[in-house]
């Protein structure tokens, strides 16, 4: 999954959608993932990373992890096609 | 070399609660690198708030409605012009452009510019004529019915699922429910503007908006997306921000370009949740959040009147993304003499 390349996330987890104007507040865990996912690293290199990283079992992560991505993908944050008009 | 000295007449000084545009293409026009401007404003009203906004306005005018007729109203503008030498007006009203659209000939003879789009463009996407402009440009617009009495109340039905749209032909908007509630706004919307009502689909989705300005040539001059961030109980932007969204661009510019626009331009257009895009309203003016075009780097109004002067004014090529505007109430202390100026003698 990557993120649409014109999203803005700033260091404090403050993510802006220049395409809606609409901006959300992430939790540092959230912000971690964001920034992995936007330096190009796919979700079982984001897995790995956080399990050795922190203290959390694969599984449990694994399942945060997609219902966050799902999130991602509801609020048009992601790459797909073009829309059409 | 020093900037050009114009005189500029702009009307839509009533900064309420829904706002004319008058006061922020004021602003745009003070913060010009080509001109420096003495501002007539010509008001209808005399608690019009932009009357008394001393850096705002040099001279103020009362004019009297177009509904009073075309030659009254000539002949106000025209007096205003012997004593001011106007060089350009900015109407700002929905409800005064047919009239100027009429006059622009004579006022350009008598060295007036005005810069509005022609009368074939004001009818051909007046809200009554929307479905027919949407099928010959190509663009999705919901379906709408002009209705003109309670009869073709109980017919709707036949065309539409509730909720719909019941708006007038120039301000206002409601959204009914059922018949009894249509009756209840035809009411209101027919005491304030006459027939047609206008009976429009209603698209679920974010509204989005352009501000858009056409050299009426079929360029765009400038165009600056928005959506609104705070939206008052009268359907108005009181806080918007500036979107990067290049479907919308295109968009405006496919329109500009097909129809020839002439002037300032607002879109309104809904996103449904399958990102398509229906344009549910042209307003053929420019719009009150101007300012925040300008805030973003397109001083509309500024290419407005170059435009309207003759100039040759090449496209904005970008905005700034994430510019916000915030309006605000504030209260200024008037005297009843100022008052009292202008009721007596039409001016300020």
């Amino acid at each position: 999954m990557k993120i649409r390349s014109n999203i803005a996330v700033s260091d404090n987890g403050f993510m802006f959608d220049p395409n809606t104007g609409d901006s959300y507040n992430l939790n540092n865990t959230a912000a971690e993932i964001l920034q992995m996912l936007k330096s190009g690293k796919d979700e079982s290199e984001i897995i790995k990373e956080f399990t050795q990283k922190y203290d959390v079992d694969e599984a449990t992560f694994e399942q945060n992890l997609y219902d966050f991505l799902g999130m991602l993908g509801h609020y048009d944050l992601v790459e797909k096609e073009q829309t059409n008009y | 070399m020093g900037k050009l000295k114009l005189n500029i007449a702009v009307t839509g000084l009533n900064n309420t609660d829904n706002p004319g545009p008058g006061v922020p293409v004021i602003r745009g026009l003070r913060e010009s690198n080509y001109f420096d401007v003495r501002i007539i404003g010509l008001a209808y009203e005399n608690l019009e708030p932009g009357i008394y906004m001393k850096d705002i306005v040099d001279k103020v005018y009362q004019i009297p409605y177009p509904s009073s007729g075309t030659e009254a109203f000539l002949d106000r503008i025209k007096y205003i012009h012997s004593k001011e030498n106007l060089n350009v007006i900015i109407p700002n009203f929905d409800a005064e452009l047919y009239s100027f659209i009429k006059a622009e000939k004579e006022l350009g003879d008598l060295g007036v510019k005005i810069f509005l789009p022609t009368l074939e463009q004001f009818e051909e996407r007046s809200k009554s004529n929307l479905p027919k402009f949407g099928e010959k440009y190509g663009i999705k617009v919901p379906f709408s019915k002009a209705i003109t009495s309670y009869a073709d109340i109980n017919n709707l039905r036949n065309h539409f699922d509730y909720p719909l749209l019941v708006k007038g032909k120039f301000y206002d908007a409601y959204l009914a429910y059922n018949p009894e509630q249509v009756i209840n706004h035809f009411n209101k919307i027919t005491a304030k503007w006459g027939v047609p009502v206008i009976i429009q689909e209603f698209i679920r989705g974010t509204e989005v908006n352009v501000i858009a300005l056409g050299d009426g040539k079929g360029n765009t001059i400038a165009a600056v997306p928005m959506r609104k961030q705070y939206i008052t109980d009268k359907g108005k932007a009181w806080g918007g921000i500036t979107i990067a969204d290049e479907n919308l661009v295109k968009l405006t510019k496919k329109l500009i370009a097909d129809t020839r626009w002439r002037g300032g331009m607002e879109l309104e257009i809904i996103k449904n949740v399958n990102n398509e895009y229906y344009l549910i309203e042209i307003n053929p003016r420019i719009p009150a959040w101007v300012y925040l075009a300008v805030g973003a780097g397109q001083n509309i109004p500024e290419a407005l009147v170059r435009l309207a002067i003759g100039e040759n004014v090449p496209p904005y090529k970008s905005y700034d993304v994430g510019k916000m505007f915030i309006r605000y109430s504030y209260d200024m202390i008037g005297d009843i003499s100022q008052f009292e100026k202008l009721s007596m003698t039409g001016e300020l």
